[in-house]
């Protein structure tokens, strides 16, 4: 059983779990997280707790099931997918519980404070794209998987957590330089799934806002021409708040902030069909 | 009997500033406390009027609930200009209930608190003909099985729940305030004709204080289950103390108790709130109450209220609020129906759930 408290920017998760496969999960994702230092912030965000099945669903096809407080957000999960069930609950309780943050679905990354925000539906490349730029590229991880906009600063909260891979995505990142992956668990309901560690120098900055200077709704579809086309913020705004999990939750406030972060935003569109080409797109877009 | 968390909670709730005396792992457990509570939008605004600076960790979960409440309220408020656009052609009073009437009226019982289904009661004999208007205007019945219908529409004192196709928002068209299996059988009328019209919706009722405080209290009592009690006992206490500005409110209050046939539940949920959250209510009003009801407070009665009225992490946890959760709910489906009729919508209850899982919310990962 580990009961454990992780500081994760923006948020303070305490986790407990009996799943050696969580221990393991920590012991590579979050190894400061088993060797708690001198930090004396005890405020838990979030109080997540990953227990076996319910009855008989602790022996015969175990389950594992995911308990924020003493609510369960989720149908409990084969018991071999306790790691990744964590990483899954605990993307969800940052997009449900409300916090004050606008949230969406969207990869971030930064360099010198000028972020990239990139939303996609699944399976568009988004955290493939991600990872290329993490890995190759050297941006600093923000997200692979959530933008998280502070409405009063306009910043947008770094939270560098394990990149989720799907599928053929998992090959292809596993060859990118410095990524490092952790085990695979087949047959999720996204199919097999694995996640790369966000660089240490991503994590080191998690304390370092950004600020959303473009915009990139990415597409990969193999065989396909390339092409990179600026887009109005009109259409930006539509097609991210489609991406966005509690903007209407957020009234106003949400509104007003996803129209400030366009305001200062340039936004694209880019069809691509490797991921060199897609790199190539982001630094003429970028310039850098 | 309760923990020390939700008695601080409450204490908190109470005299906000005691919460100045609270580290930060003290302001983690109140939070946590009242939002397993529903209450912590309620815990946002008392800590707000009273002047206290949370910790930032603690402050911005109370804000972002404050803000999300006041987003429902505004979202309540247009889903009732819907229902005067849909409703209006009928020219019945349209009288909303509990939240829906909170939020409309700009009650201070609604400031921080958060809304779930929309309610709202309607002339019996109109009863048809709002169903019609609404479905037409985009609500559709949420109860598809056959058993579920004649439930409601045989023995209940609403109308199957109603959601609407577009929003996903529920509504429930009430006729009167408890089922017609019910032992108490108050007159719905009293509390449509007594309700006050509102300036820019001309359809639309909200019911007099003394009828707010009644609806609530029996609303309490009556309902099986005690997810949100915590949070309806605070209800009633900020029903009485708005009303208690009125100066005829008590005599209203018992007077309304009397014509709606619910003496005994009102009598014994003001003693609660008197009980459990020190409420201010006039000695005499309680005393007069219980007389006319037939006598004093069951012991039994407040100690498994005492017992299971917590937030949902701790009754969780707890075998002495499970029992006394289950107790209540019998107790309340017993005063719900008489015994046959309870017999068989228990048992006919406990066959579906054996055929089927129970549901969990299917969340986006």
């Amino acid at each position: 059983m580990i009961d454990v408290t992780l500081y994760l920017a923006p948020v303070t998760v305490r986790l407990r779990a009996p799943f050696g496969a969580v221990r393991q999960h920590l012991e590579v994702f979050y190894p400061e997280a088993l060797h708690p230092g001198a930090k004396a912030r005890h405020f838990i965000d979030f109080d997540i707790r990953i227990t076996h099945g319910a009855g008989w669903r602790r022996w015969v096809r175990p389950q594992a099931r995911f308990l924020l407080d003493h609510t369960e957000p989720f149908l409990p999960l084969p018991a071999s997918q306790a790691a990744p069930l964590f990483e899954w609950g605990l993307n969800w309780c940052l997009a449900s519980r409300p916090l004050g943050y606008l949230v969406m679905h969207a990869a971030v990354v930064a360099r010198d404070g000028d972020a990239i925000v990139m939303p996609g539906s699944p399976g568009a490349g988004k955290s493939t794209l991600c990872a290329a730029l993490t890995f190759i590229d050297q941006w600093r991880l923000l997200s692979d998987e959530l933008a998280i906009l502070a409405p009063e600063c306009g910043s947008l909260q770094p939270n560098p957590r394990p990149i989720s891979l799907k599928n053929d995505s998992i090959d292809i990142v596993a060859r990118f330089p410095g990524a490092r992956l952790g085990q695979r668990y087949a047959d999720t309901r996204k199919g097999t799934i694995s996640h790369a560690a966000p660089p240490a120098a991503s994590r080191a900055a998690a304390a370092q806002q950004a600020r959303c200077r473009w915009v990139i709704f990415p597409r990969f579809a193999p065989g396909a021409d390339p092409h990179c086309e600026e887009i109005g913020r009109a259409e930006a705004f539509a097609r991210i708040a489609e991406q966005s999990f509690n903007r209407d939750r957020m009234g106003e406030t949400g509104f007003h902030a996803l129209c400030a972060m366009l305001d200062t935003a340039r936004c694209f569109e880019i069809g691509y069909d490797s991921t060199d080409t897609a790199l190539a797109m982001v630094r003429d877009i970028t310039g850098r | 009997m309760r923990s020390a968390a939700c008695e601080r909670l409450i204490a908190v709730l109470k005299t906000p500033r005691q919460a100045e005396a609270l580290d930060l792992a003290g302001w983690s457990e109140l939070v946590a406390s009242a939002r397993a509570a529903n209450l912590a939008g309620l815990l946002a605004e008392r800590v707000a009027a009273a002047g206290i600076t949370a910790p930032p960790e603690a402050a911005r979960h109370l804000e972002a609930i404050r803000q999300l409440s006041r987003r429902q309220t505004q979202s309540v408020r247009w889903e009732v200009h819907g229902l005067q656009r849909a409703l209006c052609r009928l020219g019945i009073p349209l009288v909303l209930l509990k939240g829906a009437a909170y939020a409309v009226s700009d009650h201070p019982v609604g400031r921080g608190r958060l809304f779930g289904d929309i309610d709202i009661l309607v002339p019996r004999h109109a009863l048809g003909d709002v169903e019609l208007r609404l479905m037409v205007a985009g609500w559709a019945s949420a109860k598809t099985s056959p058993y579920d219908q004649r439930y409601y529409r045989t023995w209940m004192h609403e109308l199957p729940p109603m959601v609407n196709l577009r929003r996903g928002t529920v509504l429930d068209v009430h006729h009167t305030i408890l089922p017609l299996t019910s032992r108490h059988a108050p007159q719905a009328e009293t509390i449509i004709r007594a309700a006050s019209a509102l300036p820019d919706l001309p359809a639309v009722r909200i019911p007099r204080p003394e009828h707010l405080l009644v609806h609530s209290i029996v609303h309490l009592l009556h309902e099986g289950e005690l997810h949100n009690g915590l949070r309806d006992l605070f209800d009633i206490d900020g029903l009485l103390r708005a009303g208690a500005g009125e100066a005829d409110f008590w005599p209203r209050v018992v007077e309304a108790s009397r014509t709606l046939d619910v003496i005994a539940p009102v009598a014994f949920g003001l003693h609660l709130a008197r009980h459990l959250l020190d409420s201010p209510i006039p000695p005499q009003v309680i005393e007069d109450l219980f007389n006319a009801a037939g006598g004093p407070a069951s012991r039994l009665l407040t100690m498994l209220y005492t017992t299971a009225l917590r937030p949902e992490n701790e009754a969780a946890e707890s075998a002495a609020a499970t029992l006394a959760r289950f107790a209540i709910y019998v107790r309340a489906h017993w005063l719900r129906m008489p015994p046959h009729l309870l017999l068989r919508h228990l048992a006919h209850k406990s066959i579906v759930r054996l055929r089927k899982d129970e549901p969990a919310t299917d969340g986006r990962a």
